[in-house]
């Protein structure tokens, strides 16, 4: 992880309040994991902003972030342009450990997406058998169902019917044939049911909290564990964990 | 040559900028940034007498022109402090200020007792001003009599010199550290942060899981350089000051209200690279409005 700076290239609008933007930078395009995440200084705010990476182009030593306009934090990194600079942290956390899989099923939910599809692109690429279920809101948020396409079976479901299959990304589960390993990202009572239906799978989900230092120091961002160390940090330990590593 | 060493009591720095405590962990994770040696001193994450898991997440909320925190004294106990994090910190050439806190005068004693054997611990920070504790912390810093009984019994028990760290969250930050200084303290820092609250509009309760937390970075720093100002007129052990420092011209202005040193916390957030870099540029800003040294400037913006 090193501080580094990143020039815009692009700011895109792609579904409701949703933006893809991409940022070029050597170090993070070289080093980056599926998983991980840039912490990012956003202009008159306090605390950076942790943003997972949804996408690398190691040839044009591009990074893609995709993001929800939920705050003011967000709202100002959404008026950024082209050619102005940004200044982050990164890659931040461990990614999600992805050797040895065979069929694997992905789940997202929401600004869950994002780093599911760069884990998703990387598993592909190393041949693996993937399904993958993604949850949004409505039809209006639904977005890289074109991307996910290209790589795995891919099943949509919208929380009001409006596109896709309507309910929650755990109504589809069942119609889910065999995997080996399941990863998931997306609000905790997603996170909370994925990890309750698929208790005999072995799965890895990816957390969030409010975060202050992003790198481990601070210990604003923890989450309680299983075993007796107590807590552990989502910003430094995780944000990816063993899905019964944890307690939602 | 700008000069910016300062001596304090157990504390012989090669220049006046430390890490505010819990605002830099035990120095592990900024270690990946740069050389800890540039610090004049690192101040640790508090230590209690057993581990602490803290209070429930969101433990953190942004604010205008600052943050508020809840962490609630997460460490991992004294003795794994000095068995794990003190011999990080001690491979680097500055010096380490132990912060300590407890719920009660006994765990203070006990954690102050257990650091007389890191023989690479320099000084202690007592917290007696945490507001983000059930029980003890804030009490202790609020009751001058209290403050000042639990000041003594620590130094009765510690070979090393003792920083009071003070509470802003009271009416008169005088009378604390007046009874402070008599009780025997070696030196005071101040200020920790300040009572605060926000409350999320959508779920129509307090944000943080503990309801209340503490306010830090640039919106306290008026607060903490009027009280500064007002405790360096009434007392002559030396100030650590702290609140909202961001750059080299704050540090100035701390130094100018009467801080001896100083530290920085919520800014190492948004810059990890921040201390070196006000070390760094501090010689400029001294040169700039005519000191020749950290020690010049003391005290020098009193009229
Ligand atoms: C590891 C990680 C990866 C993330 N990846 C993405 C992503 O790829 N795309 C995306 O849209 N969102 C992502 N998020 C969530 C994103 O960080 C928040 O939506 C964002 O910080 C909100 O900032 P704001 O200023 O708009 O909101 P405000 O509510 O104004 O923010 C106030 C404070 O709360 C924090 N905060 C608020 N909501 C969250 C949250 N859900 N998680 C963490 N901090 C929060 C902010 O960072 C800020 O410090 C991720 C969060 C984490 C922890
Ligand atoms: C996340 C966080 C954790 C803190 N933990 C401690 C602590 O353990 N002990 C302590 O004495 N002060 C603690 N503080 C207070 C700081 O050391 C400092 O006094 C205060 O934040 C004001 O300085 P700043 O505005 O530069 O952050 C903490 C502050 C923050 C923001």
């Amino acid at each position: 992880m090193r501080q580094e700076l990143c020039v815009i290239k692009s700011v895109q609008e792609i579904a409701l309040d949703t933006y893809e933007m991409k940022i070029v930078n050597k170090h993070i395009s070289e080093h980056a994991k599926p998983g991980q995440f840039l912490h990012i200084s956003v202009d008159g705010f306090t605390l950076r902003r942790p943003i997972s990476i949804a996408n690398i182009d190691q040839v044009h030593e591009e990074i893609t972030l995709v993001f929800k306009v939920f705050g003011q934090g967000t709202k100002r990194l959404a008026s950024y342009q082209q050619e102005m600079t940004i200044n982050v942290l990164g890659p931040n956390g461990n990614g999600f450990p992805i050797n040895d899989r065979k069929k694997v099923l992905l789940i997202g939910g929401g600004v869950g997406v994002p780093p599911i599809h760069f884990l998703g692109k990387k598993l592909a690429e190393q041949q693996v058998e993937l399904t993958t279920i993604l949850g949004f809101q409505q039809k209006e948020s639904v977005f890289y169902e074109a991307e996910f396409n290209q790589f795995s079976e891919t099943i949509i479901v919208t929380n009001d019917g409006s596109y896709g299959e309507k309910g929650f990304v755990t109504d589809v589960l069942t119609q889910i044939d065999e995997f080996d390993h399941y990863y998931a990202c997306g609000p905790v009572p997603m996170l909370m049911a994925v990890q309750k239906q698929l208790s005999d799978k072995q799965g890895f989900l990816s957390l969030e909290e409010r975060m202050a230092c992003g790198v481990g120091a601070c210990f604003a961002c923890v989450i309680p564990t299983k075993d007796r160390s107590g807590y552990r940090k989502i910003c430094q330990d995780g944000p990816v964990f063993q899905a019964e590593e944890i307690i939602l | 040559m700008i000069d910016l060493s300062v001596k304090l009591p157990g504390l012989n720095l090669k220049n006046p900028i430390m890490p505010a405590s819990g605002c830099f962990g035990f120095g592990r994770e900024y270690s990946q940034f740069y050389d800890l040696s540039e610090l004049g001193a690192i101040m640790m994450k508090a230590a209690t007498a057993e581990e602490r898991f803290g209070n429930q997440t969101p433990r953190v909320a942004e604010t205008a022109s600052g943050m508020l925190n809840a962490i609630g004294l997460q460490n991992p106990g004294v003795k794994q402090i000095i068995a794990n994090e003190v011999p990080f910190i001690a491979q680097y050439d500055t010096k380490i200020i132990a912060n300590i806190a407890g719920s009660t005068m006994e765990e203070y004693e006990y954690v102050a007792e257990a650091f007389n054997e890191a023989t690479d611990v320099d000084a202690l920070e007592l917290n007696i001003s945490c507001p983000n504790v059930k029980e003890g912390g804030i009490q202790f810093g609020t009751d001058p009599a209290m403050a000042a009984m639990l000041t003594e019994k620590v130094k009765k028990v510690s070979r090393l010199p003792v920083y009071v760290k003070l509470s802003p969250n009271v009416t008169n930050i005088v009378d604390l550290a007046t009874a402070i200084e008599a009780a025997g303290a070696d030196g005071l820092s101040m200020i920790n942060t300040i009572t605060g609250m926000q409350i999320d509009l959508a779920k129509r309760q307090p944000l943080l899981a503990n309801q209340v937390g503490g306010l830090s970075g640039p919106a306290i720093k008026p607060i903490a350089i009027r009280m500064i100002y007002e405790v360096y007129r009434h007392v002559s052990i030396p100030i650590i000051g702290m609140g909202g420092i961001q750059n080299a011209e704050d540090v100035l202005e701390f130094l100018l209200a009467g801080a001896s040193a100083v530290a920085v916390g919520t800014a190492n957030f948004q810059d990890p690279y921040i201390c070196p870099k006000i070390i760094n540029s501090l010689p400029e800003v001294l040169e700039k409005y005519g000191f020749h040294s950290v020690q010049e400037a003391i005290g020098k913006g009193h009229v």
